[in-house]
C-alpha cells in the first residue's frame, strides 16, 4: 500500500518544529509501524537526507521506548499495543497518517519524535522502590502473599513507563504511571513498611515535574499498552489521603 | 507532613477539595430540586416552604455561607488545577482523537463556568433582586406566582432548561469522579458510581426542567388570574 | 603475551566459593567511598551491580545508551529465573542445578563458576522478593514454579510472561534509590566509544552523549562492562535493535580476550520471518513448550490447513526423537530438530520456514481459561504480529538468534584479561558453556551483579595500588582523539548505501554460514567475504547528519562497523572448533542419527582470542577445562 505521512520534525529542544510530508511507498501490511518508518528512512538516507529520528529498542512491546502519537492516538490506538507492535494491516491504502511526539512540558522534545522522559525516572527516584539493600533478606517464602494480591500487584507492576498515559491525557497527567508504582509496591507486604512515605514523596515529585492532574477522562487507560486501569488511580488517591491523615494525627 | 501543604498545594489535595465541595454542592442541588418540586403541590405548599426557610435566618445564613464557601473553594481549586493542566501541555497536538474519553469529562471547566454564571443570574433573578415581590393571601412571599410569571417568558424558561442541562452534564461526570478522587472507586464500585452519576444527572435534569416546561405548557396559569 | 589465569580456588567444588569469599581481601567501609567504579550497561547485571556497589559505599557512575536504565533489553526476557530452592520438593538441589547447567552447556563451562551460580541462585529469589518483584504465587500465598527446557524439576520462578521486566524493574528501583542518595551518577543516552588503559589497567572510558554528540572522558578505579551479547551480528535476532557488541569489541581491541564467540544460541520458539522489511524477530517464551506440542506434517509440501491434517499424519518430532524430554528438549536440540524438518521440506507457513506449536490438547485438557491465564499475553502478542488466533489454530514458530554464550573472557572473579576491567552478565562467557538453559540468563545476570562482583571487586582494589588517573591524563586525550577521528571517518564516507542494508547483508551471510549449522567450507567463505563487506562498508556507507547532534544514523553505523569486524572473529572461532557442542553444530561432526558429536580430547577448552591489530589475524589461547566433579558424558535427552 501507499501512504502519506505528516511527520513532526524538530532539530532540537530549542527549535520550533514543523510538519513535513513524506510519501511511503510499497508498504506491506505485515510491517510494523516502526518498520514502515525504517523504510521511509532508508529512502531518506539514500538521498543523503537526515532520517526521521524516533525512539525504539526492543520492538516487542515491553521496553517502553517507542513513543509516537499516530493520528491523535498515543501508540496508534489499537488495544494493548505499543507503536512497535502496531502493524500496518490496521491502515488502508492511500491513508494520510499524522505522526507527532509525546507532547507534555515534563517530556521536552529532544529531536523530531524523540522526547526526554527523565521526569519518570526522577519520580521513581523520589521513592518508587523498597529500600531493601542486597543481602540479609529472609527466605522468599517467609511472607506468603495471597494470590489475588500478588496478581493485582503484577497488574500494576506491568507498567512499561512509556508515557502514553501522559501523552493521551488532556492534562498531561502522570497519575496512571505514579498510581501503578505506588499500588504495585504498596499492595505487597514487603512494600507496606514505606507505603505512606512513598506515596507522599512520589506525588510531590510528580507535581514538581510539572505534570497535570487527573480529570478522570479515562484517556490514559484507553491507550495504556498494558491496560493498567483507573482503579489504580483511585487507590493512589486513597493511599495519599490515608498517608496525609496518618501523618497529621 | 504539613496538612495544609499536602492538601492545598498538591494536585491530589486539590482534587479532594473539588470532590468534597462537589459532594456538598451536589447535595444542595438535590435538596433544592426537592424543595422546588413542591410547586406541583400548589401555591400553599411552596409558599409555606419559603416562609419556613425564612423563619430560620441563622440556619439559612449558615447554609448560604457554607454553600458560598463550597462554591468558592470548588472554583478556586478548579482554576488552580486548570492552570496546572494548561502549563503541562504547552504545545497542542495537531490531530487529537478523543475516542478514549467522554465529552463531559473534557469540558468540565466550561460546563462548570457556565453553570456558575447561571447561578449568579439565578440568585439575582429569584433571591437577591426578584422582579416580583408580591405577597400571597397569608402575607408570605408569593413564590408560586413569581416562578410562574418568570417561566411564562419562553426565553427565560429556555435559558433555565439549557443551564440545567449543562449542570446535569457537569454532574454526570462530576459525581462519578468525586468518588474516584476520594479513592472510593474501584472494582465493582466503579460501575455502581458510574450508573449513579448518570442516573442522578438525568433525575436532576428532569426534576428541575419539569417546572419551566410545565409552566410553558400552561401549569399555574389559573393562579395568576 | 596474554596470560589467562582462571583463578579458580582450590578445594572441594562445593566449598570453593565460601572459601574464596574468605580469602578475598576486603576494603575498609570508610575507604570504599574513595573508589569510583564505572558501570557500562544498566540491564540486570549492570543495574544490580551498580546498585549493590553503591549500597556498599563505592561511588558509581552508570552509563546506558537507552533513555532510561529501565529499558535495557533484560526487560524482554519472558519465561523465568531458575533457583535451586526445591520449594516443590521434587528433588532439586544446588548440585542438581549445577549439574543441569553443566550438562545443558554441553560440558564446556567452568565447573567452579557454575557451582557458584547454582549456590547464589537461592539468594537471588530472596533478594527479588524483598524488592517487591511480584512473582507468581499459589493460592497458599507461597511462590509458584514452572518447569523449563533441559530440567526435570520445577525450579523456575516467574512473573507471568514478563519475568525479565519485573526483575529488571527491581534492580532499576534499587539503582534509583542509590541515584537519589547520590551514590550513583546515572548517564542515560550515552554510549561507550572506547576503554582507557593506564599502565595496563582499565582506568576509564570515553563516552559519547547521544543527545548532543559530546565526547567525554570518565576516570574510575575499575570499569565494569555489562553490555549484553552480540546476537545482532545476525542482523535479525530477538535482541533489541540497539543491542550491540561495541563495548565488548572495543575492550577486546584494547586487550581483553574474547572467549568462545562461536557459542551462539538459537531460540526454538520465535515468530517466523514475514519479509525482508523485518527489523527484529519476536520470541515466544520457551515456557509455551510446557503446554504446546511441536509438530509438522508427516509428508513433504503438505498444503492442508493444520486442522485438516489427521493425528496419524502428524510428526510430533520432538516427542518422537526425545521421548523423555519431549517438547522440553533443550534449546539447541529443539532448534536443530526444527531446522531438520524444514530442510526436509516439511516446514509450514510462508517459505516453509516454520513448525507448528499446537495448544489444542492443552486447551481440551485444561480449558481455554487456564491456557489464557498462563500464556494470555503471549497469545495476544502472537496475534498482534501475525494476525492469527492461536487459541483456534496452532502457532507457527521458527528458531532465531537469541543469546550468546560467548563473550569477553573473565576469571573466577569476573575480571577480564585486562586488570581492572570486569565483565558481567551476557557480555562475559563464563557460566553457560556451549548452550544456555532457559531461565538461566536472568539468574546469571543477577548472580554476577548482586552476589559476585561486590565481593571480587574489593579484592582487586585491595590488591593493587594503581591510583585513579585524572581525565586530563594523556591516555584519555589520546583515546578521545582516536574516537573523534573514527566518527569523522564514518561521516566523511558519504556513500550511497544505508547502514541497515549493509548490516542486513552481513547478518544474512553470518546466519547462512555460521548459524544453526556450520561447516568448514562455509566458514572459510565467510572469513573471506566479511573483510570484503567491511571494506565496502567503509567505502559505500551513507551517514547523514553531523557529529555534534542526536544522530541515529551515526549510532547505527558505529555499531555496525564493529559487527563487521566481530563477525569475522565469530566465524574464525567456529572454524577452529572442529567438534559439535551445544549451540555450535559443525555438520562434519555429528553422530549417525544427527546429534552433536563432541570431541572432548581435543576441544575441552575455552578458546580465548587475542586481538593482534587490524592487519593480523587474532591469536587463540586455550584455557583447559578440568572437570573434578562431573563426568563428561554424551549429552542425551532421549
Amino acid at each position: 500500500m501507499n501512504l502519506t505521512l505528516k511527520v513532526w520534525r524538530q532539530r532540537d529542544a530549542q527549535d520550533e518544529g514543523h510538519f513535513v510530508t513524506y510519501p511511503a511507498h510499497d508498504i506491506s501490511e505485515d510491517m510494523s509501524f516502526l518498520e514502515m518508518l525504517d523504510v521511509v528512512n532508508e529512502g531518506l538516507i539514500t538521498k543523503g537526507e537526515e532520517p526521521i529520528a524516533f525512539d525504539s529498542d526492543c520492538r516487542e512491546g515491553i521496553c517502553g521506548t517507542c513513543s509516537l502519537v499516530i493520528n491523535g492516538r498515543a501508540h496508534g490506538g489499537q488495544r494493548a499495543t505499543t507503536a512497535c507492535q502496531l502493524h500496518m494491516r490496521h491502515f488502508s491504502d492511500g491513508q494520510t497518517i499524522t505522526i507527532e511526539p509525546w507532547r507534555a512540558r515534563p517530556f521536552p522534545v529532544v529531536r523530531d519524535l524523540i522526547v526526554d522522559r527523565g521526569a519518570f525516572d526522577r519520580v521513581i527516584q523520589s521513592g518508587g522502590y523498597i529500600s531493601a539493600s542486597t543481602g540479609g533478606t529472609p527466605d522468599a517464602n517467609t511472607l506468603p502473599v495471597g494470590k489475588p494480591t500478588a496478581d493485582m500487584a503484577m497488574d500494576a507492576a506491568q507498567c512499561i513507563g512509556c508515557g502514553a498515559c501522559v501523552a493521551a491525557c488532556k492534562n498531561a497527567s502522570a497519575m496512571l504511571f505514579v498510581a501503578a508504582k505506588v499500588s504495585h509496591l504498596g499492595m505487597l507486604p514487603q512494600g507496606a513498611v514505606e507505603k505512606d512515605a512513598r506515596v507522599l514523596s512520589m506525588v510531590r515529585a510528580m507535581d514538581e515535574e510539572g505534570f497535570g492532574n487527573c480529570t478522570v477522562t479515562g484517556a490514559c487507560e484507553a491507550v495504556c499498552p498494558k491496560e493498567i486501569g483507573l482503579d489504580f488511580i483511585s487507590r493512589l488517591n486513597r493511599d495519599y489521603l490515608s498517608a496525609v491523615a496518618k501523618s497529621t494525627c | 507532613m504539613n496538612i495544609y501543604k499536602a492538601i492545598f498545594l498538591s494536585s491530589l489535595g486539590k482534587k479532594y477539595i473539588m470532590g468534597v465541595t462537589g459532594l456538598a454542592l451536589f447535595g444542595f442541588v438535590i435538596g433544592h430540586m426537592l424543595g422546588n418540586l413542591q410547586i406541583f403541590l400548589g401555591p400553599e405548599k411552596i409558599n409555606a416552604y419559603g416562609a419556613l426557610l425564612k423563619s430560620m435566618p441563622k440556619l439559612l445564613w449558615m447554609a448560604r455561607l457554607g454553600l458560598l464557601a463550597c462554591v468558592g473553594l470548588h472554583l478556586w481549586a478548579a482554576i488552580q488545577l486548570v492552570r496546572q493542566n494548561r502549563k503541562a501541555r504547552p504545545s497542542a497536538y495537531k490531530v487529537v482523537d478523543h475516542s478514549g474519553s467522554s465529552f463531559a469529562s473534557r469540558t468540565m471547566i466550561w460546563s462548570g463556568l457556565i453553570v456558575l454564571a447561571f447561578i449568579i443570574f439565578h440568585l439575582f433573578d429569584f433571591t437577591i433582586t426578584p422582579e416580583y415581590t408580591g405577597k400571597d393571601s397569608e402575607g408570605r412571599h408569593d413564590i408560586f406566582r413569581m416562578v410562574v410569571l418568570g417561566f411564562s417568558n419562553p426565553l427565560s424558561a429556555g435559558w433555565y432548561i439549557f443551564a440545567n442541562a449543562l449542570l446535569c452534564f457537569h454532574l454526570s461526570h462530576g459525581v462519578k469522579s468525586l468518588f474516584q478522587s476520594l479513592g472510593l472507586s474501584s472494582g465493582k464500585w466503579r460501575g455502581w458510581f458510574n450508573t449513579l452519576a448518570i442516573s442522578v444527572a438525568w433525575l436532576v435534569f428532569v426534576g428541575n426542567a419539569s417546572i419551566p416546561v410545565a409552566v410553558l405548557l400552561g401549569f399555574g396559569k389559573e393562579a395568576l388570574k | 603475551m596474554m596470560k589467562l589465569d582462571s583463578n579458580i580456588p582450590s578445594g572441594p567444588l562445593a566449598s570453593k566459593w565460601e572459601r574464596h569469599k574468605f580469602d578475598l581481601k576486603l576494603v575498609n567501609p570508610a575507604n570504599k567511598r574513595k573508589f569510583e567504579i564505572i558501570v557500562v550497561g544498566s540491564g540486570l547485571a549492570g543495574a544490580s551491580a551498580a546498585a549493590t556497589l553503591a549500597e556498599l559505599g563505592y561511588k558509581v557512575s552508570c552509563f546506558c545508551y537507552q533513555d532510561s536504565p529501565r529499558r535495557a533489553h533484560s526487560i524482554a526476557a519472558q519465561g523465568g529465573i531458575n533457583a535451586a530452592k526445591n520449594y516443590q520438593n521434587d528433588g532439586d538441589s544446588v548440585h542438581r542445578l549445577f549439574y543441569d547447567t553443566i550438562k545443558g552447556g554441553d560440558f564446556r563451562a567452568r565447573e567452579a563458576n557454575v557451582h557458584r551460580l547454582a549456590e547464589v541462585s537461592r539468594n537471588i529469589i530472596d533478594q527479588c522478593v524483598a524488592q517487591g518483584v511480584p512473582f507468581a504465587r499459589e493460592y497458599s500465598g507461597y511462590l509458584a514454579n514452572r518447569s523449563f527446557g533441559g530440567a526435570q524439576v520445577s525450579r523456575t520462578f516467574y512473573a507471568r510472561g514478563q519475568t525479565g521486566q519485573q526483575l529488571l524493574l527491581g534492580a532499576y528501583q534499587a539503582l534509583s534509590r542509590q541515584i537519589s542518595l547520590g551514590n550513583v551518577r546515572m548517564f542515560p543516552r550515552t554510549e561507550l566509544q572506547d576503554l582507557v588503559l593506564v599502565d595496563g589497567h582499565a582506568k576509564g572510558v570515553v563516552m559519547r552523549n547521544l543527545v548532543n554528540g559530546e565526547i567525554s572522558s570518565h576516570a574510575g578505579d575499575a570499569v565494569i562492562l555489562a553490555t549484553g551479547g552480540y546476537s545482532p551480528v545476525f542482523y535479525l535476532s530477538t535482541n533489541a535493535v540497539g543491542c550491540n557488541v561495541t563495548a565488548a569489541w572495543r575492550a577486546h581491541k584494547r586487550g581483553a580476550a574474547f572467549a568462545n564467540p562461536c557459542y551462539t544460541q538459537i531460540h526454538p520458539t520465535c515468530i517466523p520471518v514475514s519479509g525482508d522489511h523485518q527489523s527484529k524477530l519476536t520470541l515466544m517464551s520457551e515456557s509455551l513448550r510446557n503446554d504446546g506440542r511441536v509438530w509438522v506434517p508427516g509428508k513433504k509440501d503438505d498444503s492442508r490447513r493444520p486442522g485438516e491434517v489427521p493425528e496419524s499424519e502428524r510428526d510430533y518430532f520432538l516427542e518422537r526423537k526425545y521421548p523423555s524430554f519431549g517438547n522440553l528438549a533443550p534449546r539447541d536440540i529443539a532448534s536443530r530438530a526444527a531446522k531438520e524438518v524444514c530442510d526436509d521440506g516439511r516446514g509450514v507457513g510462508p517459505g516453509g520456514l516454520g513448525v507448528f506449536l499446537d495448544f489444542a490438547d492443552s486447551i481440551n485438557r485444561l480449558g481455554e481459561g487456564a491456557v489464557r491465564e498462563r500464556y494470555g499475553n503471549l497469545f495476544d502478542m502472537y496475534q498482534r504480529i501475525t494476525g492469527e488466533n492461536a487459541y483456534t489454530q496452532p502457532m507457527r514458530i521458527f528458531p532465531a538468534p537469541h543469546y550468546t554464550m560467548g563473550g569477553l573472557w573473565v576469571d573466577y572473579n569476573l575480571m577480564s584479561s585486562i586488570p581492572g576491567l570486569f565483565v558481567l552478565g551476557e557480555a562475559n562467557f563464563s557460566d553457560h558453556g556451549a548452550n544456555r538453559l532457559g531461565a538461566s540468563a536472568l539468574m546469571q545476570g543477577l548472580a554476577d551483579g548482586y552476589f559476585v562482583i561486590p565481593y571480587t571487586i574489593g579484592h582487586y582494589f585491595a590488591s593493587h595500588s594503581q591510583k585513579r588517573p585524572s581525565v586530563s591524563h594523556d591516555a584519555f586525550k589520546g583515546v578521545e582523539a582516536e574516537v573523534h577521528a573514527k566518527i569523522e571517518k564514518l561521516l566523511s564516507v558519504k556513500g550511497k548505501r544505508t547502514t541497515r542494508s549493509m548490516h542486513w547483508e552481513l547478518g544474512r551471510l553470518v546466519w547462512e554460514k555460521c548459524g544453526m549449522a556450520r561447516h568448514k567450507e562455509g566458514l572459510e567463505e565467510a572469513i573471506q567475504r566479511i573483510p570484503e563487506l567491511r571494506e565496502a562498508f567503509w567505502n559505500e556507507v551513507s551517514v547523514p547528519g553531523g557529529a555534534n547532534e542526536l544522530n541515529v544514523s551515526l549510532e547505527q553505523a558505529s555499531r555496525v562497523a564493529d559487527f563487521m569486524e566481530f563477525g569475522e572473529l565469530l566465524c574464525r572461532d567456529a572454524l577452529k572448533r572442529e567438534e559439535s557442542c551445544g549451540g555450535h553444530f559443525r555438520t562434519e561432526h555429528q553422530t549417525e542419527d544427527g546429534e552433536a558429536l563432541r570431541n572432548d580430547r581435543d576441544f575441552s577448552h575455552v578458546s580465548a582470542w587475542e586481538y593482534q591489530g587490524k592487519d593480523s589475524p587474532p591469536k587463540m589461547h586455550k584455557e583447559s577445562l578440568h572437570y573434578e566433579e562431573v563426568k563428561m558424558t554424551q549429552r542425551s535427552y532421549k
